[in-house]
């Protein structure tokens, strides 16, 4: 690596550090003015070794610091609450005097529309990864993938715009309500997930040794069964994983949930999917422009549960990925 | 005779692999092909269950016949592979238990009954000679198990549809000796039931177990007969030139 090289990247992180976390950048600017140091007088080995571990540390920093100002906040807002108020209260108030921060109906909100989300994308999304996978000509792969590389691409409030024109309105005239609801936020989560889960099926299920697929054939199987019996079971690991990770793409999408969902911070019933719902991601986004005191911090521990979700999610994710 | 093949050709694209072979393998003994690598076994043994046909540009002329019937005629392929079983070089289980393994292809043939299955399970195993081994561990996964056990649950899963033929391409070379003579005695035990064609680069292995051998060079068959007469008093140079390790 060349010294203009390894200046750009110093000054390049140091930006990045002073603009991001203007507050704490100490860490890796003593470090990184360390590596510098050693770098120019003692011995350049080390001080670009140093150097790595700073920007390795950066993203280590990041998470931590992320969790330290959420928790620091977050949690005494919730002891203050009451964890259990906070956490099973149905009643969202935050102008009542006294105010009533229960987000009960947030996370069941959040699970509704995930679980909605994992109904639609999921089965569609892995017949469509065997069907590229084992199936397609390859004349229509070719335009497949790109679409679907490209849907993966696609920003969520262009998503949330696509729901409020279409997707609103065809449920409002097919299914009754006013259209903004559990229903269309699953539907549009369904086809936000779509990409992750077709794309990483798609890799596991073609990284299954073709001797499997073989050994099914020569056993009398015929090209269905040798695909879904044999092959998809082999890949089961990877195909958790893509749902694993659709699951948390849209536990955590904002956006274009918020633009869809009605947003009543009201307690529901799985059966009420045509009335509007609020998930914890949209109370922040919703609530934090104006929120101050108590009510901030209720927002912010609403962060804290939404972070517990994702760490869960992010577990599990591992633990399959770890279990090959 | 249970396969009589006759002046059959086969072309990966350009490339002919098979030339002009004719060979008649008779039913309820174990016939061996042999031959420096390259020179066509593989691709013989997969045209007697149409494995070719997972093959693209592979193009066959000629005529294979099993018990009398042309099976590159108009005929049911998923039928056939289910007569003519086939045990792969490197050992294949499916990344399922013990049990999964062999009930997988009577489950896709449509037997249902939970009854019925676990007779056919525990048939194969037996017939594999792998059932004392196997049958606490009929829940465990199968690639738990060690090389020459997996190659030996291979063999019961091709018995589990009651196929009339078995073949085998290089069914021990990844395996250790020992794992090598169980999976050699068990094919002579099975030759009582099944016709068994063996593709191996082992001459020993060929001598010890095989009735009938052919020996393969370039895409051609060179010779084919008696395997003790075939070894003692070879007809062809090449041959003689082979089996003394002359070269290949
Ligand atoms: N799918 C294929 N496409 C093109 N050529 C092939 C294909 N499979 C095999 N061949 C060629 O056909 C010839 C015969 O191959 P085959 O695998 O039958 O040999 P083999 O006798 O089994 O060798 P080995 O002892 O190494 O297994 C070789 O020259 C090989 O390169
Ligand atoms: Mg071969």
């Amino acid at each position: 690596m060349g010294k203009r090289a390894l200046i750009a990247v110093t000054a390049f992180s140091a930006i990045v550090w002073i603009i991001l976390f203007w507050i704490v950048p100490l860490p890796v600017i003593i470090l990184t003015v360390i590596a510098w140091i050693v770098l120019l007088i003692f011995n350049k080995e080390l001080g670009a070794k140093i150097l790595f571990i700073a920007s390795a540390s950066a993203a280590v920093i990041a998470v931590g610091l992320i969790c330290v100002f959420l928790f620091a906040q977050g949690i005494p807002a919730m002891l203050d609450i009451g964890v259990l108020n906070f956490l099973t209260g149905t009643d969202w108030r935050p102008t009542w005097n006294p105010p009533l921060y229960g987000i009960l109906p947030m996370i069941a909100g959040s699970l509704y529309v995930t679980a909605g989300a994992i109904l639609f994308g999921v089965p569609v999304g892995i017949f469509a990864a065997v069907f590229m996978a084992k199936f397609c000509p390859r004349r229509i792969h070719k335009v497949l993938k790109p679409a679907i590389n490209l849907l993966a691409g696609i920003p969520s409030v262009v998503y949330g715009y696509f729901g409020m024109v279409v997707l609103v309105p065809f449920v409002r005239e097919n299914f009754g309500g006013n259209g903004n609801s559990i229903l269309t936020a699953s539907m549009l989560l369904g086809m936000m997930i779509l990409p992750t889960i077709i794309t990483i099926s798609e890799h596991a299920i073609r990284a299954v040794p073709p001797e499997i697929y073989d050994g099914a054939v020569a056993l009398g199987a015929s090209h269905e069964s040798a695909t879904f019996k044999a092959v998809l079971p082999a890949a089961k690991s990877g195909v958790t994983a893509s749902v694993i990770l659709g699951i948390g793409r849209a536990v955590g999408e904002t956006m274009a949930v918020r633009m869809v969902a009605g947003n009543q911070a009201v307690m529901r019933m799985p059966h009420e999917f045509l009335s509007g719902t609020r998930t914890l991601t949209s109370n922040v986004v919703i609530e934090l422009g104006y929120a101050y005191g108590d009510h901030r911090a209720a927002l912010i521990a609403t962060g804290v549960v939404l972070f517990a979700f994702i760490l869960l999610i992010n577990t599990m994710f591992m633990r399959i990925r770890g279990r090959k | 005779m249970k396969f009589s093949i006759s002046n059959m050709d086969l072309f990966y694209g350009d490339f002919q692999a098979l030339k002009n072979i004719n060979i008649e393998i008779p039913a309820n003994e174990i016939t061996a092909f042999i031959g420096p690598s390259g020179c066509g076994k593989s691709t013989l043994i997969k045209s007697l269950n149409r494995m070719n046909d997972l093959t693209e540009g592979c193009k066959i002329t000629g005529e294979i016949f099993l018990d009398g019937e042309n099976i590159y005629g108009n005929i049911d392929v998923n039928a056939l592979r289910k007569r003519v079983g086939m045990v792969f070089q490197k050992p294949n289980p499916f990344p399922m238990s013990v049990y999964d393994n062999i009930a997988f292809a009577p489950r896709t043939h449509g037997i249902k009954s939970k009854f019925k299955l676990n007779e056919i399970v525990e048939k194969s195993l037996r017939d594999a000679a792998i059932w004392e081994e196997l049958k606490d561990r009929l829940k465990k996964s199968a690639l738990s198990l060690s090389g020459g056990q997996q190659q030996r649950l291979c063999i019961a899963r091709a018995l589990s549809v009651q196929p009339d033929v078995l073949l085998m391409d290089e069914p021990t070379s990844a395996l250790d000796p020992i794992s090598t003579a169980k999976i050699e005695e068990l094919v002579l035990k099975l030759k009582k039931d099944y016709t068994i064609v063996i593709v191996t680069h082992n001459m020993q292995q060929a001598v010890r177990i095989s009735d009938n051998t052919g020996f393969f060079l370039l895409g051609e068959l060179v010779e084919y007969g008696d395997t003790q007469q075939l070894f003692s008093v070879p007809a062809n140079k090449r041959t003689e030139d082979y089996i003394t390790g002359r070269f290949g």
